[in-house]
């Protein structure tokens, strides 16, 4: 119906050029709000893709597909692509590694960052809460095959997600182990989290820990055992 | 996507039902008269039942009685309109949820009349105007694939609709006003391809529910059959497939319309929106040879009258401002895969320059494509398509009217510009 329509009887016509062959010239699409590598953009709201584990990736891609997790842009991009397309964006975008943005400066007082880090390194046990580390892992890259890696993303979107996992617009494989934490988390808690992550510098090796190198605190759907 | 298209046409079907409804709602609710004699239960073969598969392909049937990550054919997936929520039916053999316990006669019936098994009317977001085009062997075959899917036991949700949209009365009037009930007649003056492709896109590919404009009844009229419209509440542009200023394929060839409908791109344009949707669901996996008959028939329709285009919204004044500023955004943003030009590389960076869904009098589809971006649809001739960015976060409302304005009326192209209101109207328009 919405036919691109090409007249080429009417202007000079070219030799045929053809864009590179490549996924980088073809996941352009992504690149105003991603970054044409996935290291993100000046943007506070739009997240870096690169080196997050490919299923981790492609499990988002699913689920903005289906509509699961809602943001509108995403979920009118991805409706007609099928799951091989979306296995080779996620492995694409995992494989990058653009160096990780300068650290957010915190804008906390010193005793909520002391409570994020509490709670990212420690976690909360009376109330439920595990540590990010303990599925993130202590340096906070994420392992494989699915848990996304923490670092280089700005304080705005990890609360905007923990906000999204609490109100049910972000959803993930039964049991959504996240719904879970994020529903333990106070105003306060996600604040203290979003701006003690995002202010952590870059360990030497950002890529994802090999898959069951950590022993996870709470079963999660997207990350079989 | 076409989940919404039915649901608007749906809504607009009730809004015509309820001017006419109040003459005809007394009028007996009865089952259809001309009921096909019973014929006895055949057993089908596999090769009845794989036709069956391909023909309900055709119908794009998958499209609207599957929900996002539902059962296939379950139903149950929501379609939305501004007077309520409709969902749709299970279509697997559940014998208690689904049609299980109906027979080959009752589905050609529901299919050639738009009457349910208990006499009871469909909405006609269900396009049995379309449907009543499919032959009794088509519809049996597509009856005996249904009967092969796995039955999955799950409940049809009842219609979310407002008072008074829930009175199905209401769909008496519409029915007098647009329905006409026949089984496709050939042509015997056309080739066996012609009417081939005539008889799938009239019948089960139903592009008239979009390409044809939706009065202010709400109901298709024939005589403005394939003249296009904006497509209610979604925002996209259906083009007219008559007119070679919009759509037609009256100067296309052959080998570029079936590549566009199969593919979902070709040398002379690519698919977006709810266009993506139909190759997505249904064209790709059609035979070369059906393509190749819809690609006849379509290539035939572009031969009626073109619409006028209208005159410019804007003093002159202000479009060549709008060209002035266009221009350097275009290079900056656009030129790196449209060419400075407007030529693209085609089939994956489409044509700009002499594009005539760009030059269309409705502009709603070139500036939903800079708002939004978008990737021609996943499919097996194109399975791993280029996508084109989002500038709705990069650029103004200005930005967007200079940008989309340039377009049209550069390299030739003859369309009118646009303004940042109506750029920024289209911010809101529903996404997916």
């Amino acid at each position: 119906m919405i036919l691109i329509v090409c007249l080429l009887g009417d202007g000079p016509v070219l030799a045929a050029e053809m864009p590179p062959d490549t996924m980088a010239a073809r996941m352009q699409a992504c690149a105003s709000c991603h970054g044409a590598m996935g290291e993100g953009t000046k943007d506070d709201y739009f997240p870096r893709l690169a080196g997050k584990p490919a299923g981790y990736l492609y499990n988002q891609l699913i689920a903005f597909r289906e509509g699961r997790r809602r943001y509108p842009p995403m979920n009118f991009l991805l409706e007609f692509q099928n799951d091989a397309y979306l296995h080779k964006m996620a492995e694409y975008f995992a494989e990058q590694r653009p160096p990780l943005p300068a650290p957010a400066i915190p804008t906390v007082s010193n005793d909520l960052l002391a409570r994020g880090e509490q709670l990212a390194t420690k976690g909360d046990p009376q109330r439920n809460i595990p540590a990010c580390a303990g599925c993130h892992g202590p340096s906070f890259t994420g392992m494989e095959p699915a848990i996304p890696g923490l670092l280089g993303l700005r304080p705005s979107y990890i609360s905007a997600q923990l906000g999204a996992w609490r109100y049910g617009t972000r959803t993930a494989a039964l049991p959504d182990c996240m719904q879970l934490v994020a529903g333990y988390l106070t105003e306060d808690d996600v604040k203290a989290l979003a701006a003690w992550l995002s202010s952590r510098k870059a360990p030497p090796d950002t890529s994802p820990l090999p898959r069951g190198s950590l022993p996870m605190p709470l079963a999660c759907g997207s990350e079989p055992n | 996507m076409i989940t919404r298209i039915s649901g608007m046409i749906l809504s607009a079907a009730l809004i015509s039902g309820l001017s006419v409804a109040v003459a005809a709602a007394q009028q007996p609710v009865t089952p259809p008269s001309a009921a096909p004699a019973p014929q006895p239960a055949k057993v089908p073969t596999d090769s009845i039942i794989a036709r069956g598969e391909y023909l309900a392909r055709a119908g794009d049937c998958i499209a609207c009685h599957t929900a996002p990550e539902g059962q296939t054919f379950a139903g149950s997936r929501a379609m939305k309109t501004p007077f309520g929520t409709i969902f749709t039916s299970n279509i697997t053999p559940d014998p208690t949820t689904g049609i299980g316990k109906w027979t080959a006669d009752q589905f050609y019936t529901m299919m050639h009349t738009g009457r349910s098994i208990d006499g009871s009317l469909l909405y006609p977001a269900m396009p049995f105007a379309s449907y009543t085009k499919v032959t009794r062997d088509d519809s049996d075959a597509i009856f005996a694939f249904l009967m092969s899917v796995p039955a999955v036991k799950q409940a049809n949700r009842p219609h979310d609709l407002r008072f008074p949209y829930n009175n199905r009365s209401l769909i008496i009037g519409w029915r007098t006003l647009y329905f006409n009930e026949g089984e496709y007649k050939p042509d015997a003056t056309k080739s066996a391809e012609w009417n081939r492709g005539a008889y799938l896109v009239e019948g089960l590919g139903h592009c008239g529910m979009c390409h044809t404009a939706i009065n202010a009844l709400g109901g298709s009229s024939e005589s403005q059959a394939f003249e296009g419209g904006l497509i209610p509440m979604q925002n996209w542009y259906a083009p007219s497939l008559t007119s070679n200023k919009e759509a037609g394929l009256g100067d296309w060839s052959i080998k570029d319309i079936t590549e566009l409908l199969r593919d979902g791109i070709s040398h002379r344009g690519a698919v977006y929106g709810p266009m993506a949707d139909v190759v997505y669901n249904s064209l790709q996996y059609l035979s070369d040879d059906d393509v190749r008959a819809m690609a006849i028939y379509l290539k035939g329709l572009a031969q009626g009258s073109s619409p006028d285009r209208p005159s410019p919204p804007l003093p002159t004044a202000e479009t060549s401002l709008l060209v002035s500023l266009g221009k350097p955004i275009y290079d900056k943003q656009c030129a790196s895969c449209h060419g400075t030009e407007g030529a693209g590389m085609p089939p994956h960076y489409p044509l700009l320059a002499g594009n005539q869904s760009i030059q269309m009098s409705s502009a709603v589809n070139a500036i939903r494509m800079v708002l939004n971006g978008g990737f021609p649809p996943g499919t097996k001739g194109n399975p791993t398509p280029y996508g084109m960015p989002p500038f709705a976060h990069v650029l103004s409302d200005d930005e967007i009217a200079a940008v989309v304005t340039y377009i049209r009326t550069s390299w030739g192209n003859r369309g009118a510009p646009v303004s940042a209101r109506q750029a920024n109207e289209l911010r809101s328009a529903t996404l997916n």
